[in-house]
């Protein structure tokens, strides 16, 4: 046998220490992203959250107007965070519908009287059934639906104060 | 006082471990014979100290000393004492001490029983063992500490993971870590043989029982790992190709080639240089299979801890032990002797394309596991999953299964073609029978698990064949070892094809009193009531089924609630029939106040656990007549010849 095949099990031994490597120390991005962004709405109805406001259905979202539908729960701390920037988005005339997510009535009416109440409907989804359905992993996360009633963005996470101007030019751009 | 003096055992066991190291390097480097008594004391010692700070543990958290952290992040007083006992491993820390407790029960097992091997050779073997659990003390010591006190304790613990409640848990681990630190043993014996130049039958004979224990246990392992799969996670299915299973299989697959190129080196001489870097593969990769586990870089069913700190240190040791290894096998293999030629149509001809084979598939699953990596460097996310790996081992293996029949009942050395064809008459025409049993039966299948079915029937003929004309109560006992395990395989492969083949799947909706079919089974919905468990509540429903010849019979499977932690499973509920298993998962309540059921018929599909049982039987047999043998030739009067 030759002498320099014998360090070939080392070089090979090396590829795969590099590989698993560089798996270790890359900057993971873990997030879930919906396989539904670019397919349309799945069918539901929800029934409504809070008294005084309708629930949710997925005929709402085909009049003609792109909205976005927010995913949230009262007991959501990142949902604090981004309740302000939703105000935001509704003051420039943005409809926003929401799914509430494993929540009672009674929260959700104090969340909404402490934080602002930028929806314009909110639907009780106590078993996240609608929320796992469009393929979310988690709460907060707001999706863009277009006027056919398509998802075109998923946005996973707080909205913050640079996302605004996002979602605004996605929303223009889904009429 | 019980953790604390776990951990002073722990301290004592790495300073032994540093001694013994120390020890045998001097003893080798200065040719100092007296130092070997030394080295074999303080490898017997330190795997006594070890054992005891295991025992600290388990003590620890059947006491429920919730001041403990490991014990207060990992078990619940209201637990049943089994789970407290497997909470003990059922988590990082403890799962590594679990490691080097075998590891250094194994060191001292060799220290104490090994007296073939020349002394050098042994004393580098002891010292390349202490040299690894070293480096697992130090991983212990400083970056998991299994015995931190958390002050003030709490008032109780956080809980184990559901899923891991489960008697299957309290072996699973064991044997496994069992079958990884065999391999670590053989791996010692390898690095010594290296430093001495001593690769020989005698190195093999020394190695050959650490390779069956080894292969003994994972073959367990990996048998009762797949029926926890199936039965606990509701899927139906038996395999995954979940990083985590693959994890396991590839030290198997290793250690499998390795089991039978240590005989060729044992009976025959030959295959010196790939026995050793066979043995330096196994081992690599039940290290490589702890970093897959531990360090959580690729996504898995198995969600333990991820730590990438862990993972660098787990990584580290890999690329200290192996590297070395590797270096050592470039520089020293050229020196060591070639063995004894031979013909390429012979036994040694057909052991040397089933470790080839092994490997290939080895080759397949270790690129399969760690693709979505290579991926993710060039920016695409993927994963690899069961159409890539049925397709390409599921081809390579059945090729090995035909190997397989053919190579026991070849000679040594050379062997002529047409004898060998004669002796095959009978598998090759059980094979071909199988497979046109199976077409004219069942009407075109798939090729994969037809040829399966076929490949079954014709290897479990020729797994009995080396019996035949031969006094049945006068052959050697590892004879039977063989015939049984290769018996095993078929088995288990004509569990695999035909399940993959025949399985009937139902997925409905159904309100109580509505019959649902599958094969010749009409299950009715009775009703669903909640149920109360030691530390869950759950719903289980109560389901009838009928089958078409009249018989009647009931299963409950449940949707289990766990409150430590807030968690849900799927009980499934699994009947035992003749010709398969109806097995039974409960889903959730529709809107409309229907039930989901899914249920599945799977015929023969107990036959793979079976066939994985006599896998692990043909070891054991396998490792009880070597090890009888070899002291039946100890003794003056030794006559026996070699098989």
């Amino acid at each position: 046998m030759r002498r320099w095949l014998l360090w070939l099990p080392l070089c090979a031994f090396g590829v795969i220490v590099a590989v698993v490597a560089w798996g270790l120390y890359r900057p993971a991005d873990r997030t879930v992203y919906s396989r539904l962004v670019g397919q349309p709405l799945p069918d539901f109805t929800l029934a409504p959250m809070v008294q005084g406001k309708p629930g949710v259905s997925s005929a709402d979202f085909r009049q003609g107007t792109p909205r976005l539908l927010n995913v949230f729960a009262s007991w959501c701390v990142p949902c604090i965070a981004e309740a302000p920037h939703l105000m935001t988005l509704k003051a420039a005339g943005v409809p926003i519908d929401a799914v509430a997510i494993n929540d009672k009535p009674d929260a959700v009416t104090r969340f909404l009287r402490r934080n602002g109440d930028p929806y314009a409907r909110i639907g009780d989804d106590r078993h996240s059934r609608l929320q796992l359905a469009l393929g979310s992993s988690g709460v907060p996360e707001t999706f863009v639906i277009d006027a056919r009633g398509r998802i075109v963005k998923q946005h996973v996470g707080d909205i913050r104060a640079e996302d605004v101007p996002i979602l605004l030019q996605t929303l223009a751009a889904a009429k | 006082m019980t953790a604390e003096f776990g951990l002073a055992a722990l301290w004592l066991a790495a300073a032994l471990a540093v001694l013994q190291c120390a020890l045998a390097t001097l003893g080798l480097a200065r040719g100092r014979a007296e130092a070997f008594g030394a080295v074999r004391a303080a490898a017997v010692v330190q795997g006594a100290l070890v054992a005891a700070a295991m025992a600290a543990l388990i003590a620890c958290f059947l006491a429920s000393d919730m001041s403990v952290a490991l014990v207060a992040t990992n078990s619940h007083s209201m637990k049943p004492w089994l789970y407290k006992l497997a909470g003990a491993w059922g988590n990082h820390e403890g799962s590594m001490l679990l490691w080097v407790t075998i590891l250094g029960l194994a060191g001292g097992a060799v220290a104490r029983f090994e007296r073939r091997l020349a002394e050098r050779t042994l004393m580098a073997t002891l010292g390349a063992q202490a040299a690894i659990a070293l480096g697992f003390y130090a991983f212990l010591l400083f970056a998991s500490n299994p015995f931190a006190r958390l002050d003030p304790a709490p008032a109780d613990g956080a809980g184990l993971n559901p899923l891991l409640q489960d008697p299957g848990l309290a072996f699973h681990p064991p044997t496994l870590y069992a079958g990884y630190v065999g391999l670590s043993v053989a791996f010692s014996f390898a690095v010594g043989a290296l430093v001495t130049r001593d690769v020989g039958p005698v190195f093999a004979r020394a190695m050959r029982p650490w390779v069956l224990i080894a292969w003994t246990f994972l073959t367990l392992g990996i048998t009762a790992g797949s029926y926890w799969a199936y039965y606990e996670l509701g899927w139906g299915g038996w395999w995954f190709w979940d990083p985590v299973e693959n994890a396991s299989l590839m030290p198997w697959l290793a250690a499998t080639a390795l089991l039978h190129s240590v005989s060729v080196l044992a009976t025959r001489d030959g295959l010196r240089a790939w026995t050793v870097m066979l043995a330096v593969v196994a081992f690599s990769m039940s290290m490589l299979g702890t970093f897959l586990v531990r360090s959580g870089i690729l996504t898995s069913v198995h969600a333990f801890a991820v730590d990438p700190a862990r993972g660098s240190f787990i990584l580290a040791l890999l690329v200290l032990y192996i590297g070395a290894a590797l270096v050592l096998f470039a520089l020293r293999i050229g020196t060591v002797r070639q063995g004894t030629p031979f013909d390429p149509l012979s036994r040694e001809g057909s052991l040397v394309a089933n470790n080839l084979l092994l490997t290939v598939i080895l080759g397949i699953v270790l690129i399969g596991t760690f693709y979505p990596i290579v991926a993710a460097a060039f920016g695409t996310q993927l994963s690899v999953g069961p159409p890539f790996f049925d397709s390409t081992a599921g081809p390579v293996a059945l090729l090995l299964v035909a190997v397989m029949a053919a190579g026991p009942l070849m000679r040594w050395r050379r062997e002529d073609g047409e004898a060998l064809l004669q002796r095959m008459t009978w598998p090759i025409a059980a094979t071909l029978a199988a497979g046109a049993g199976v077409f004219v039966l069942a009407g075109p299948i798939r090729p994969l698990p037809l040829a399966g079915i076929a490949l079954a029937a014709g290897l479990a003929v020729a797994s009995l064949a080396p019996l035949a004309r031969r006094n049945l109560r006068r052959a050697p006992l590892f004879l039977y070892g063989m015939v049984v395990a290769h018996l095993g395989i078929a088995v288990s492969l004509a569990g695999m094809a035909a399940s993959t083949a025949f399985t009937r799947e139902t997925l409905a909706a159904v309100g109580a009193g509505e019959p649902v079919r599958v094969a010749g089974y009409s299950v009715t919905l009775d009703g669903v009531r909640p149920v109360i468990g030691d530390n869950w509540t759950a719903l289980e429903a109560r389901l009838s089924v009928l089958d078409d010849d009249g018989a009647r019979f009931v299963l409950r499977p449940q949707v289990r609630y766990f409150t430590d932690p807030v968690t849900s499973t799927n009980e499934s509920a699994i009947a035992t029939l003749a010709g398969g298993q109806l097995y039974t998962v409960l889903g959730a309540m529709g809107e409309d106040g229907r039930w989901q059921l899914r249920l599945w018929w799977k015929p023969f599909v107990t036959l793979i656990w079976l066939g994985g049982a006599l896998i692990a039987l043909g070891g054991i047999l396998s490792l009880v007549g070597h090890v009888l043998r070899e002291r039946r030739q100890r003794r003056p009067v030794a006559s026996e010849v070699p098989a």
